[in-house]
């Protein structure tokens, strides 16, 4: 017997997107690989938003975030845009300077 | 029966999609393998978000995430990709730890997470049987919420991207009275001065309507981050093409005379 789906399933989805996500970041020494990982970390968060907010997971729709939850996924979504298109830029920069987008070799500010 | 166990598969299948692709991102050494994993997994949380009822947050993470983000990585790596250097793994001891304190948070994370208590509701099955007839508050309005508002939330997310929060007068008379289907879908559909024809026991305060909206409910919409936000892409936009701009030509030699001769151009740029 297959049990409903609640929201706690939708919470463990985005936990483990997120964890996943921090350790890409912790652990690749690719820049790209670094920024697919805070991809992953905002889709883990994105998915608490919209479970939150969703008609289908809660109780009593009067306590819930409504639309509230889905307006923020959409802000996220939009900046994370905007982020991986700075971030591509300056990891091309790098790689013109560098020959290289290890994120150990940049050190160049290091005092 | 196979109308309640649908869902439950679907998100099954799109939550293991999600998690694969995340695991994949993390374990897979090669960066193009990485973006195919990540394609996978931000495919499957667009599914979850079409499960859960977000329809038009679904329709934009396909949109902007699968068709733009990832297209975007791809031609990174395709730009950046060279063969593996030396030393471009990372060491084993790494590894180690990085997966031990990542297993720590996921276990801080998965213990929270399971604290938080339940908001079933009787969603999948009451909508067998359960018509929206306006018995007891909780059961028949979250199913015929549930039912109705599965058509379209791009209405209500327009208008509260406009500054008018359709979705909080309606919960307002649900509180009050049962939900009324019919007239949800009116209220939806419709200009935003007539949602307030839809609650009769206001008429007194209909005078200043936005003004008293937006005391009772503390909310009243989103018109100023929209526009932040707005203003926000146009500099993200200005700022990426000033950044990635191919004025310093790509070097063919060496680190060392190639970073200075870069980073002169780059502080004279």
């Amino acid at each position: 017997m297959l049990h409903p789906v609640t929201l706690a399933h939708y919470l463990v989805v985005g936990a483990v997107l997120f964890s996943c996500g921090v350790l890409c970041m912790v652990l690749k020494r690719n820049a790209l690989g670094v920024l697919m990982g805070v991809e992953l970390a905002l889709n883990g968060a994105n998915i608490n938003w919209v479970a939150l907010s969703s008609p289908a997971l809660r109780a009593d729709p009067a306590w819930s975030l409504g639309l509230d939850g889905q307006l923020m996924a959409l802000f996220v979504i939009v900046l994370a845009a905007g982020e991986a298109a700075v971030a591509l830029a300056i990891a091309l920069n790098y790689y013109r300077l560098y020959l290289s987008v290890d994120v150990d070799q940049a050190s160049q500010l290091k005092g | 029966m196979s109308g309640s166990i649908l869902p439950t598969i679907l998100f099954f299948l799109f939550a293991s999609l999600a998690c694969a692709g995340a695991v994949g991102v993390l374990l897979l050494q090669r960066i193009v393998y990485m973006a195919g994993a990540l394609l996978v997994s931000l495919a499957g949380v667009a599914g979850l978000f079409f499960i859960a009822g977000a329809d038009f947050v679904g329709l934009v993470q396909l949109m902007v995430y699968v068709g733009g983000t990832v297209v975007l990585l791809a031609f990174g790596v395709m730009l950046t990709a060279r063969r593996s250097q030396p030393g471009w793994q990372v060491p084993a001891g790494q590894w180690a730890a990085g997966l031990a304190v990542g297993a720590v948070l996921l276990a801080v994370l998965l213990w929270s997470v399971l604290a938080v208590p339940p908001w079933r509701s009787v969603w999948p099955t009451v909508s067998a049987e359960g018509a929206p007839s306006g018995g007891v508050a909780t059961v028949t309005t979250g199913s015929a919420y549930q039912q109705e508002a599965q058509p379209g939330t791009i209405g209500p997310l327009g208008w509260a991207l406009l500054g008018v929060r359709t979705d909080r007068a309606i919960q307002q008379d649900s509180s009050q009275a049962p939900l009324d289907s019919s007239q949800a879908q009116a209220n939806f559909s419709q200009a935003p001065p007539n949602r307030f024809q839809a609650r009769p026991d206001s008429a007194q305060t209909v005078l200043d309507p936005s003004q008293e909206d937006a005391r009772q409910t503390g909310r009243s919409g989103y018109l100023l981050p929209f526009e932040i936000i707005s203003v926000h892409l146009v500099l993200v936009l200005i700022g990426a093409a000033f950044l990635a701009r191919a004025r310093i030509p790509f070097p063919s030699s060496p680190l060392p005379a190639v970073g200075e001769a870069g980073l002169t151009n780059g502080q004279a740029g």
